[in-house]
């Protein structure tokens, strides 16, 4: 008697589920019937449960409770609000916290290029394990390999290759930090290596400072995004070593979630600087104090963007009254 | 929630508690080597299709380099490939046409729908779960975990998880079909709730089951004799059992 009265019901629930479930904007009135039918199907679940449990009915009830109970407690999505508060609050927070680690990975990769530096200019035939055969004829030529690559790339192409390059780089610097940071170490040991290396062979062949003026445009924007997608992978490591009072996963989540909001905007960043590196730096159009000014002037805007931001009146509300415990 | 090794319990503000069934390896995999094959179709097609509208050649992008070819057909061939599970993920609340088809679905650890965020970190962490190659140490995660998490998962605080209403039909049969909404409340009072049900999964399911099976179970349900009857009589006196 009792499933004949309440079938019909169960049948108009059927027909809201999906709509209910997927919708992004579904009919207010509809929304009212399913949150009404919210506790009914909580008595007839309890009731089946009760009656006849582990019966068809009794799962299928399940199933449509737990279907209800996800549609309606779907979390909000506000695309304003959300990034309001990640610019606002979470990349700074965390920024701030990464700080130390963010220092530590930059003097590493530093002294991981004075070592390639040094490797190279004191044994010149280690060249070819920091250049291709192509590169180390292209600079005995007295010409760098970065010219003329627009008569071989278009811009457009450069920089989509290169920002594509870039990212995957931070995301393994990023997602090696698993391996209890080792992962990143060897990242950012071996990036260090081969750019000191490749100076000092440019050096040797005084191309140092054509290189440099190449790099200042994108370098300031890439080497910093590379520091902090190193410094969360070590974070990474360290929470999967030294989990303190988590579980090893709940500080790994932790840990990875928070690297993540932190990439969001350094991804943005690394586009950036694979369109300058495309556009700006192989082109000799650029003078120095230009690709300076676009160089220095980009790595401002990353830190604005990572730091700075809850200083603007926008952002300070949403960046107010943030507690310790939430880094 | 957890509620066990191979259920996820779901809190809710009734206090009504509901377990979902967690999918282990083989709903994972089906569920991936479906999208796979979707998406490298779609990439694929996009490739080819745009490539011969362009230039009158299914592989012109292979033998060239220019930038209208790369935004024109390799670029967009890429973004299909790789951004296809988050996209999709994110559009269908924690599912693809491929977890559908597998019946699993993404849920955060509290059963809800999982955040954009965590659907992202989920999607990013994937290069590490396919290193070094076929998604070795995904699968390894997934076989060692209690909840068959991949590392992506972990990170993500997301399971994956069975979901009835797309993946077993026939067992939703309670009122979409022929099942227990149609049938007569002294049909229920007289054979009994489990017997009902088996009458209606029987009824459901006449047409895939082969002949002898359906004649066998009809009998035994009807407590008549396999041969007292043709099939079209048996259904038609099951019919009448629950109506």
């Amino acid at each position: 008697m009792w499933i004949a009265q309440r079938s019909a019901a169960w049948r108009q629930l059927a027909a809201l589920l999906p709509e209910v479930e997927d919708s992004r904007c579904a009919d207010p009135e509809l929304v009212l019937d399913a949150v009404r039918s919210y506790p009914e199907l909580a008595r007839d679940l309890a009731v089946a449960r009760r009656t006849s449990p582990g019966s068809a009915l009794a799962q299928q009830l399940e199933q449509a409770y737990a279907r209800l109970h996800r549609g309606l407690f779907r979390p909000a999505v506000s695309l304003r609000h959300d990034l309001v508060r990640l610019f606002g609050r979470e990349v700074p927070a965390i920024a701030r916290d990464l700080r130390h680690r963010i220092l530590i990975v930059a003097i590493g990769f530093f002294l991981a290029a004075s070592a390639g530096w040094w490797l190279v200019a004191s044994h010149p035939e280690l060249a070819r394990l920091v250049a291709s055969e192509k590169m180390i004829e292209t600079v005995q030529r007295g010409q760098l390999w970065t010219e003329g690559l627009l008569n071989i790339w278009p811009s457009s192409l450069l920089s989509v290759r290169i920002f594509a390059n870039n990212i995957v780089v931070a995301i393994m610097a990023f997602c090696l930090g698993s391996i209890y940071g080792l992962g990143t170490i060897y990242i950012v040991a071996l990036n260090g290596l081969m750019l000191g290396g490749v100076f000092a062979f440019a050096a040797q062949h005084g191309l140092a400072g054509r290189l440099l003026e190449f790099v200042v445009a994108h370098g300031f924007v890439e080497l910093t995004i590379i520091f902090i997608a190193a410094a969360i992978g070590f974070s990474i490591g360290e929470a999967i070593a030294r989990p303190a009072h988590r579980t090893r996963s709940q500080a790994f989540q932790r840990a990875v979630s928070r690297g993540a909001v932190l990439m969001l905007p350094c991804i943005l960043f690394l586009i950036g600087a694979g369109l300058i590196e495309g556009y700006v730096s192989p082109n000799p159009a650029f003078p120095l104090a230009a690709r300076l000014a676009i160089g220095i002037g980009s790595w401002l805007l990353l830190l604005l963007a990572l730091g700075g931001l809850r200083t603007l009146p926008g952002f300070r509300v949403a960046g107010r009254n943030v507690k310790r415990d939430e880094h | 929630m957890n509620a066990g090794a191979d259920r996820l319990r779901v809190a809710s503000v009734t206090g009504m508690d509901v377990e979902l069934p967690i999918a282990g390896l083989g709903g994972r995999s089906y569920a991936f080597v479906i999208d796979w094959h979707i998406r490298i179709a779609g990439a694929l097609a996009w490739f080819g299709l745009s490539s011969l509208i362009l230039y009158g050649d299914l592989l012109a992008a292979v033998a060239e380099v220019n930038a209208l070819l790369f935004f024109a057909v390799v670029a967009p061939s890429l973004v299909i490939y790789l951004l296809y599970h988050p996209i999709l993920e994110i559009a269908m609340h924690g599912r693809t046409p491929g977890k559908r088809i597998a019946g699993v679905r993404i849920v955060a650890a509290d059963g809800h729908v999982p955040s954009v965020g965590a659907l992202l970190i989920r999607n990013l962490l994937r290069t590490l779960d396919s290193l070094p190659a076929l998604y070795v140490v995904g699968l390894a995660t997934t076989l060692v975990t209690r909840q068959a998490l991949r590392i992506g998962d972990i990170a993500a605080g997301t399971v994956l998880v069975y979901d009835d209403a797309d993946a077993r039909p026939a067992r939703n049969s309670i009122w979409r079909t022929s099942g227990l909404a149609n049938v007569e409340a002294d049909a229920v009072a007289r054979l009994g709730l489990e017997r009902v049900e088996l009458v209606c999964e029987l009824l459901s399911r006449w047409d895939v089951l082969d002949a002898g099976t359906r004649r066998r179970l009809a009998a035994r349900l009807l407590e008549e004799d396999a041969d007292a009857a043709t099939e079209a009589e048996f259904k038609g006196r099951l019919q009448e059992l629950v109506r």
